[in-house]
């Protein structure tokens, strides 16, 4: 025992190449600084980060658990369609995603034209309040399909039990439901607020001015306009320790439920009827309209430019395509690894690092990198392959919160028979470990592609003469004006993404259930 | 270009006899090296300059034809992004040319030590224009851009602007060119008086956005009445898409402008032919180029003129324009003002 406790196991090592990626990128940002000093308004922005963030993260995890306890309990036509259509919003380029829900909710919209009808006055969008809109829009749907996750996750045989013996639905979710809740949401909660502590362009462009401030401006700020580096690797040190706390207080939280093994079959779940099932049909209904009327706004807008898109769409589609299928495959093979070995090992390490780069500024992370390979190579030269690392480590911690509560299901279920089995590793990966996370591997590894699909922080610092990815060339195509074109060039980024995330989605659906 | 076309012509005599394959591969590799000798200018430019749309392109083939050079484009983000990558890569950075900064950055660029003097180029500016390293390639007014069908009586001054319920959307000095030019417009016209104007500009703000991109889209999408943008705006749409509906409001104040210059880095091994793009930048030929696709002022206006279209853009009865030192000085505390009076 003693000699292994000096070994590292790969998901010890990854953890330290991610963590050496994430804080080296900023050390050598801070290397390059000639003093260390925050600026008094950035503690304003930190605060409203806190805010915005916490605010958004509640709002999120509360409003998912009805939303996917109906989607749990109930069955109807499309149901499947709905649950994988759900992933959409999260999928979306910020940008884009912001102009939907203009349409919606901003002036002129359907919101606002139906107040007028009541002869109530417009309501404005721009505001905390809109901040938080936007946030939940962006994490409804993931925070939705985690607990639906957690719910699938429940053996249908303790449901069995609860109505053999005919449990009210009141007690089955105090016995067999709450358990899962009180399991799940601190991870989810941690998550979702990981995510909106990083937010920049939707604070800024909803918040209404300069109040609305985050970390991650202050940091665009330093590095582009003042070109104050220390000043940047301070504020991302502010980012990496509100991340550690974060990660460690939602990790103590963060119960394990054991239900025991279940025979994994699944079964239709208790569907209560009479008022519970009125409720349901309101929680989805609103959820839909909350989550695909701006969804619907950016297909309608993008319509019209199909016919007038350049050719140089084309060639953006398949750079953007290769770069989200290798971050996709990337990802997941690290988040395996690492949730497999985080449910394995009692320390939070590994949890810590695998989280850490939600709070990694994909500006410190480039900027970081750019110092790193310029003295050998130009940077340019290496643009896809940056981003591609980039777009890996930087969506790993969506794909590794997804595995671990299923993964140390798993451990805790299955882990003493394999072990007493004595399955050598590549067999139990086969026959345990793969078919029981398919379902979140496949989920997990689509949003990456998707997200990897739609990122554009890291290729704009090193981009170099014509390798324009999708979002970049969308981004060019509104500098010439051409907005009616970039609407639509938006709307094949959607559709790709979210035709990647499909693919992979599916792909894991149909391994769990093969 | 020529050694190269004429080494091929060689290769080709050569490969009719078999007995020569071997001597036409080794002809092959010298010609291969001869185009690898073309000597290279590498341009560091901002994003939208290089793209399908940018003047970019065609500024590369006009300069190609006759520099018997190759032409590299590197792009950075925009104007202030372009000043922050010159300073990461310092002394050994590969660019020769730098296109894009503004008068806003120059100062700052000028005290990096990295840019080399170039010499004056004749140009159009409505203020006298003199900085040692920099040479002004087009230049814009500042304004405030609406759709005439939607807003009847547009406002004349940042006064009138500040009492209508208009609503703007403008964008935020700290990350973006135009942003930053707005600030100083408004520092330079009104001094010590900019915070009330701020303040009083406060319930006509509704939203501030990283870029310009954000916030044009969101004028077009009907969600504010005005944008900050340019007084040559207007003319994209009138001439790319037959549109006269769009306006720049002339203020009483006069106008800020905008100044895009290119330099030359000191550490350029081209330094000859850096000089000598930087001339052809302001030839008629880049000037055209520029025009319709930065949709910006020439630097120097071409003998044919302005396209049609742009007499019918508003000509602003004073021109603001900060020296680079000034601009550089008041760039700090001003975009601090403008952050306290918006944040109450």
């Amino acid at each position: 025992m003693a000699s292994s406790a000096f070994k590292i196991s790969p998901a010890q090592g990854l953890s330290i190449v991610i963590a050496a990626l994430i804080l080296g990128s900023a050390a050598m940002v801070a290397a390059w600084a000639d003093g260390f000093a925050l600026a008094p308004a950035d503690w304003q922005a930190l605060r409203f980060t806190l805010l915005q963030a916490g605010l958004s993260a509640a709002v999120s995890s509360l409003l998912a658990i009805p939303v996917a306890r109906a989607l749990f309990r109930r069955r109807f036509p499309l149901r499947g369609l709905l649950i994988r259509l759900l992933a959409a919003p999260f999928v979306l380029p910020v940008v884009v995603a912001v102009m939907g829900l203009l349409t919606v909710f901003g002036r002129g919209g359907p919101i606002n034209v139906g107040l007028g009808w009541l002869g109530l006055p417009e309501v404005s969008i721009f505001g905390l309040h809109g901040v938080v809109l936007a946030n939940v829009f962006f994490n409804l749907p993931l925070a939705t399909r985690m607990l639906l996750h957690g719910w699938q996750a429940i053996p249908s045989e303790r449901f069995r039990l609860a109505q053999s013996l005919g449990l009210p639905p009141s007690t089955q979710f105090r016995h067999l439901e709450a358990p899962m809740l009180r399991a799940q949401l601190p991870g989810i909660f941690a998550v979702i607020l990981l995510i909106c502590l990083a937010s920049f362009a939707i604070a800024l462009m909803l918040g209404g001015g300069p109040k609305a401030s985050t970390l991650e401006l202050a940091i665009y700020q330093s590095l582009r306009f003042e070109f104050d580096l220390g000043r940047a690797a301070l504020l991302a040190a502010v980012q990496f320790s509100l991340c550690a706390v974060i990660t460690l207080l939602a990790a103590k939280l963060t119960l394990p439920q054991g239900f025991g093994a279940g025979l994994g079959r699944s079964m239709d779940s208790p569907a209560p009827k009479s008022w519970r099932r009125l409720c349901d049909v309101v929680a989805i209904a609103a959820a839909a309209l909350f989550l695909f009327g701006p969804l619907l706004a950016v297909v309608i807008k993008g319509v019209p430019g199909l016919a007038a898109l350049p050719n140089g769409v084309w060639p953006a589609v398949l750079r953007s395509v290769v770069v989200a299928v290798v971050s996709a495959l990337l990802a997941s093979a690290a988040a395996l690894i690492m949730a497999t070995g985080a449910a394995r090992n009692k320390g939070k390490a590994i949890e810590l690092a695998a989280m850490l780069p939600l709070a990694a500024s994909a500006l410190v992370l480039g900027t970081g990198l750019f110092l790193l390979v310029r003295p050998w190579i130009a940077p340019e030269s290496v643009a896809l392959p940056i981003t591609v690392l980039v777009n890996a480590t930087l969506t790993l911690p969506y794909l590794f919160r997804l595995l671990l509560p299923e993964a140390r299901q798993l451990r805790a279920d299955y882990g003493r028979l394999t072990a007493s089995l004595g399955l050598p590793r590549r067999t139990r990966l086969r026959f345990v470990t793969l078919p029981r996370l398919a379902r979140p591997l496949g989920y997990g590894a689509g949003l990456a592609a998707a997200l990897s699909m739609g990122d554009l922080g890291v290729i704009a610092l090193f981009a170099g003469d014509g390798g324009a990815t999708l979002p970049l060339f969308v981004q060019h195509l509104i500098g010439a004006y051409r907005l009616q074109q970039a609407a639509a060039a938006s709307l094949i980024l959607v559709a790709v993404s979210f035709a990647l995330f499909w693919a992979f989605d599916r792909l894991g659906s149909y391994y769990a259930d093969a | 270009m020529h050694g190269f076309s004429i080494a091929d012509q060689f290769r080709r005599n050569l490969e009719k006899d078999m007995n020569t394959k071997l001597l036409a591969a080794g002809l092959a590799c010298i010609a291969s090296q001869a185009a690898a000798e073309t000597p290279t200018l590498t341009v560091l430019t901002y994003d939208s300059f290089t793209s399908e749309w940018g003047p970019g392109p065609a500024i590369e083939k006009g300069f190609e034809a006759s520099c018997g050079c190759d032409v590299k484009f590197i792009s950075a983000g925009d104007g202030a992004a372009l000043l922050a990558r010159v300073k990461l890569e310092g002394k050994d950075s590969k660019a020769d040319v730098v296109v894009g900064l503004d008068t806003n950055l120059t100062a700052d660029a000028s005290a990096t030590g990295l840019f080399a003097p170039v010499a004056a180029q004749p140009n159009s500016l409505p203020v006298p224009f003199s900085d040692a390293n920099f040479i002004p390639f087009d230049w814009g007014y500042f304004a405030f851009v609406y759709d005439k069908t939607k807003v009847a009586v547009a406002p004349t001054s940042f006064a009138e602007l500040a009492a209508s319920d208009l609503k703007v959307v403008i964008e935020d000095p700290r990350s973006s060119t135009p942003g930053l030019g707005l600030v100083l417009w408004v520092k330079d016209a009104y001094g010590d008086k900019a915070p009330q104007i701020w303040a009083d500009l406060a319930d006509n703000i509704i939203t501030v956005t990283p870029g310009w991109s954000e916030a044009y889209g969101m004028f077009t999408e009907g969600q504010a009445d005005m944008v900050l943008s340019y007084t040559t705006s207007p003319a994209y749409h009138l001439i790319a898409e037959q549109d006269d509906t769009k306006a720049a409001a002339a203020f009483t104040e006069g106008h800020y402008m905008q100044v895009e210059v290119a330099g030359k880095l000191a550490s350029s091994q081209q330094p000859a032919l850096a000089d000598q793009f930087l001339a052809y930048l302001t030839s008629d030929a880049a000037q055209s180029v520029l025009i319709t696709t930065n949709w910006m002022y020439p630097a120097k206006t071409p003998a044919e003129g302005l396209p049609k279209g742009f007499e019918t853009l508003v000509q602003p009865a004073k021109s603001l324009l900060m020296t680079a030192a000034d601009a550089e000085a008041a760039r700090a505390p001003a975009i601090a003002e403008w952050q306290a009076a918006l944040s109450k």
